[in-house]
């Protein structure tokens, strides 16, 4: 068994990237889980939130998507994310936008799981605001 | 016998019209290298994403409970046509080849009693249809002020069209638009994007097994989460933006290829009538010549 992880980060516009890393931890769906070599094959849907990636050379650790999909066999990690922005590039006037996108995303979701999930993002987004300055 | 000076003219407008076609001609050639690039670059995610569906569709306990758009409303009455063309003309038949499918196809629905709704994407099929077929146009987008396609102007046109069958204003959606098969041609093509199609996961199997990606996925036995439906709930919706997409790609470069090839047939035939001026002119001008020396030798005998 390889001891690393081949992750993938594919948008509709390009493939992303492609490195091998030890570990990394994504925001899905029904709760983050970490993905080590070995997991058993998973396809689940992931909310936004922050991709942490761990032992990889030459690539950033952080990385924020818009929610997507990750699907997982054997070593292999792919995750498709229709928007996805290294966090070390943010700056606060982008985060700050962001955050106003989802509070008006959040405005207009309806109760239940659409709720939730914009609730949720407005709080991911606020808390890399504390983080980036 | 011709005026000198209207064929001089002449070959100089005609000229100058050969150098623009020809620029014409080599702008979309780059344009269209690029279109392809963009198209190359977006299949790693459209591949993927229909893998996914497959896996999760194969695995659905039963069709009954899957999410409407995979399913359909139950009816059949109320048919959208998104048409996709381009912004701009001066590219051969490309634009007139969509709206002559879609007329057909129009034509052909209401015979059968249905209702059609159309949604244009592109200035030309919606400057061509609203002339008989305005009141059916419901919709109408325009990628103008785009100078690179992005997923973020497939998105809007997806979402607005989940919208409008989640309220139930049709029932079948289908995209016409002009696939790019080669660089001399384009072929008209319709899919379904509503009911969804579901990709057959056997054939997506094999498309896997020709490319890299076989060996680790092998009956593999994934976790779902959220479970399958929900699962396949967010997929579809997402995939319909990426299969429009997909569609705004192919056209896009499908433009440029008509355009580059009809641009190069202009500057030949440019090509082909300077040559034809400039032997008439030629001509005109020895005759005039000839005339004259006659004159002069046919003076000098009268004396």
């Amino acid at each position: 068994m390889a001891d690393k992880v081949a992750f993938e980060l594919v948008s509709p516009d390009r493939l992303l990237m492609s490195v091998q890393a030890d570990a990394v931890a994504m925001p899905g769906m029904e709760g983050d889980f970490g993905v080590m070599p070995g997991h058993a094959p998973l396809i689940s849907a992931l909310r936004a939130g922050v991709i942490e990636v761990e032992g990889a050379t030459d690539s950033p650790e952080r990385i924020y998507i818009d929610g997507g999909f990750a699907e997982i066999a054997g070593d292999r990690l792919v995750v498709l994310a229709e928007e996805a922005v290294v966090v070390a590039d943010m700056d606060r006037a982008d985060l700050e936008q962001r955050i106003q996108d989802a509070n008006a995303e959040l405005a207009a979701a309806e109760e239940g799981e659409q709720r939730r999930l914009a609730e949720g993002k407005v709080a991911v987004l606020q808390e890399m605001l504390g983080v980036v300055r | 016998m011709a005026n000198l000076k209207e064929l001089k003219n002449r070959i100089a407008s005609v000229s100058s019209t050969k150098k623009i076609t020809k620029a014409m001609q080599m702008v979309a050639a780059a344009k269209l290298r690029r279109a392809q690039e963009a198209a190359e670059q977006s299949r790693p995610y459209a591949n993927r994403m229909e893998r996914m569906i497959a896996s999760v569709a194969s695995n659905l306990p039963s069709l009954d409970t899957a999410p409407p758009m995979v399913v359909g409303s139950g009816r059949d009455d109320v048919h959208l046509l998104v048409v996709v063309t381009a912004e701009r003309g001066l590219c051969g038949a490309f634009n007139s080849n969509i709206v002559r499918a879609v007329r057909r196809r129009v034509i052909e629905l209401q015979n059968n009693g249905k209702t059609v709704k159309l949604y244009c994407v592109g200035r030309k099929g919606q400057e061509s249809l609203r002339r008989d077929l305005q009141d059916l146009i419901v919709e109408y987008v325009t990628l103008r002020e785009f100078r690179h396609l992005s997923f973020a102007n497939a998105r809007p046109i997806a979402e607005q069209v989940s919208k409008m069958f989640a309220d139930g204003e049709f029932d079948v959606c289908t995209v016409y638009y002009n696939a790019f098969k080669s660089v001399i041609s384009q072929v008209v093509t319709d899919q379904q994007l509503i009911p969804v199609k579901l990709p057959d996961p056997e054939a997506v199997a094999a498309a896997a097994a020709e490319t890299d990606e076989a060996a680790d996925l092998g009956g593999a036995i994934y976790d779902y989460e959220p479970e399958e439906n929900d699962l396949l709930g967010v997929l579809v919706p997402r995939n319909m933006a990426v299969q429009i997409y997909r569609a705004l790609l192919e056209s896009g470069a499908a433009e440029h290829a008509a355009r580059m090839t009809s641009m190069d047939n202009a500057t030949r035939n440019a090509g082909d009538m300077i040559d034809g001026l400039t032997l008439t002119y030629n001509r005109t001008r020895q005759a005039i010549i000839t005339k004259e020396l006659i004159e002069i030798v046919s003076g000098a005998e009268a004396l």
